[in-house]
């Protein structure tokens, strides 16, 4: 059956380059940095990768960060609660907005 | 659980587990050879470095039956060491200025001359690593001692536990383990174990409870510390992390949840050469329960015997096995992936 996503085609992201290079080398490189030891640790990283990529609904960071959680020693229940955190912010975010609605109802309501 | 051999698993047979490894990376992956890898690393064949450990597999006998095993160890297990072999070993170690011991089962304790085999190794003067399960100290009050016995004869002790959780220990090392563990590692800690400046080392060893591998060693290790810690109180030296080798129990797993292409494909794609160069194999040979020799543990259990005309403890000569080529086939890709994988955690 075809699909729009395909498992297969994460294990090709590396083939961005093939049609621009020097900006592909770049963004490779950036990414390494970002997820590297600093001030927050790889796992921590992982974590928020994997919240946001449930944010994006991107499946192949789903697939990818699930992995890369698991092999950073993360548990199911640290890695659904990322999730939480990113549903929480995603309705938050919501209905924060309904405070403009609610200013709008009141200036046009007698 | 039984172990395959008990339950006349297909996969019980060497032969099988290679046939399939072999079938898998060159048919259906179409991926190189562990062969053509290490050829392109510049490391074929793979030349035996300078021989440092000496580990001896006492048998496989085991009060668990971990669903990982490589062993295919368990309760129904029944090849065990005798002390005529043991002999033979420390004969071959008298021969030797080797300095490293390294105790393996099943679980090593289960061998009824395992003490006396330790005390032994010990008058020769050799440094001792016992491949202790914990959970073995808490099986049966005979072996409640252990803790003070490895203390005595000042033992490494080196202890799987491959989650810092229940749930996940449990589920590969079978109900009730992490519980066990943890008193065991108590009794452990109590006797100075991993406690510094006593000089009494226990690390521990964890590996991936599924069909992924495992991330940076130093990363788990903070992990594990902290956990363990702050939910038990207990304090250890340092964390091995060890890549799964799909072989025996591991391997049926994989092929049983429908794991094994994506888990071999992992694995090939992950080769790293500076891996490669450090893989325990070099430094190694490994005594099997009958006093034959292998490169590794897990050539023990494939029946890969070395390639030398010295294969029993009882002719060991050290010149002539440092001119063999270690014997390598497809199960290899574990030692090579990523930062590598030996009995001591990461390669490279
Ligand atoms: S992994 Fe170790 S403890 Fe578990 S069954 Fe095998 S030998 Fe025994
Ligand atoms: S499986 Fe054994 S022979 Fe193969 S690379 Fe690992 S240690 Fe060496």
């Amino acid at each position: 059956m075809e699909t729009y996503y395909n498992p297969e085609d994460l294990k090709k992201f590396g083939n961005i380059g093939e049609y621009q290079k020097e900006l592909a080398d770049k963004f490779f490189s950036y990414y390494g940095s970002v997820f590297a030891e600093g001030a927050l640790t790889a796992r921590e990283k992982s974590l928020i990768a994997l919240a946001v990529a449930h944010t994006v609904q991107c499946p192949y960071c789903i697939d990818a960060y699930t992995n890369d959680t698991l092999e950073k020693g993360c548990t199911e229940e640290q890695m659904m609660e990322a999730v939480h955190v990113a549903a929480a912010i995603r309705g938050g975010s919501s209905l924060v907005h309904s405070v403009q609605m609610m200013n709008k109802v009141k200036q046009v309501s007698m | 659980m039984k172990s395959l051999k008990a339950s006349g698993h297909q996969l019980a047979s060497s032969v099988a587990q290679l046939g399939l490894l072999e079938q898998e990376v060159a048919e259906k992956l179409k991926l190189p050879s562990f062969r053509d890898k290490l050829r392109s690393a510049g490391l074929f064949p793979l030349q035996p470095t300078e021989l440092s450990v000496f580990q001896v597999n006492v048998g496989k006998m085991c009060n668990q039956v971990c669903k990982h095993c490589h062993v295919d160890a368990g309760p129904d297990r029944k090849e065990i060491m005798t002390r005529e072999t043991m002999q033979q070993c420390l004969d071959a170690l008298a021969k030797t200025t080797l300095q490293t011991v390294d105790l393996t089962g099943g679980a090593p304790e289960m061998n009824p001359d395992f003490r006396w085999f330790v005390a032994e190794i010990r008058r020769l003067g050799r440094h001792v690593i016992v491949r202790c399960n914990l959970t073995i100290i808490m099986a049966n009050p005979k072996y409640r001692d252990l803790p003070e016995f490895y203390r005595q004869h000042q033992i490494e002790v080196v202890s799987s536990l491959p989650f810092y959780n229940a749930d996940k220990t449990d589920r590969q090392r079978g109900k009730g383990v992490f519980a066990d563990s943890i008193e065991a590692l108590k009794l452990l800690n109590a006797v100075g174990y991993g406690q510094e400046a006593s000089g009494l080392r226990l690390n521990l060893v964890y590996n991936p409870a599924g069909a992924f591998l495992p991330g940076s060693q130093e990363g788990l290790e903070r992990q594990f510390k902290r956990v363990l810690f702050d939910e038990f109180g207990i304090v250890f030296n340092s964390l091995y992390a060890i890549t799964n080798i799909p072989v025996s129990r591991y391997l049926d797993y994989l092929i049983q949840s429908g794991n094994y292409d994506g888990y071999m494909e992992k694995l090939v794609n992950a080769f790293n050469p500076a891996a490669a160069a450090g893989v325990m194999c070099r430094n190694t040979i490994s005594v099997g329960w009958d006093g034959q020799l292998y490169d590794c543990d897990f050539n023990q259990m494939l029946d890969l015997n070395v390639a030398s005309p010295v294969r029993h403890v009882r002719d060991f000569d050290p010149v002539r096995l440092s001119q063999r080529a270690v014997v390598i086939n497809e199960h290899c890709y574990g030692c090579t992936a990523g930062a590598g994988s030996s009995c001591g955690g990461t390669t490279a």
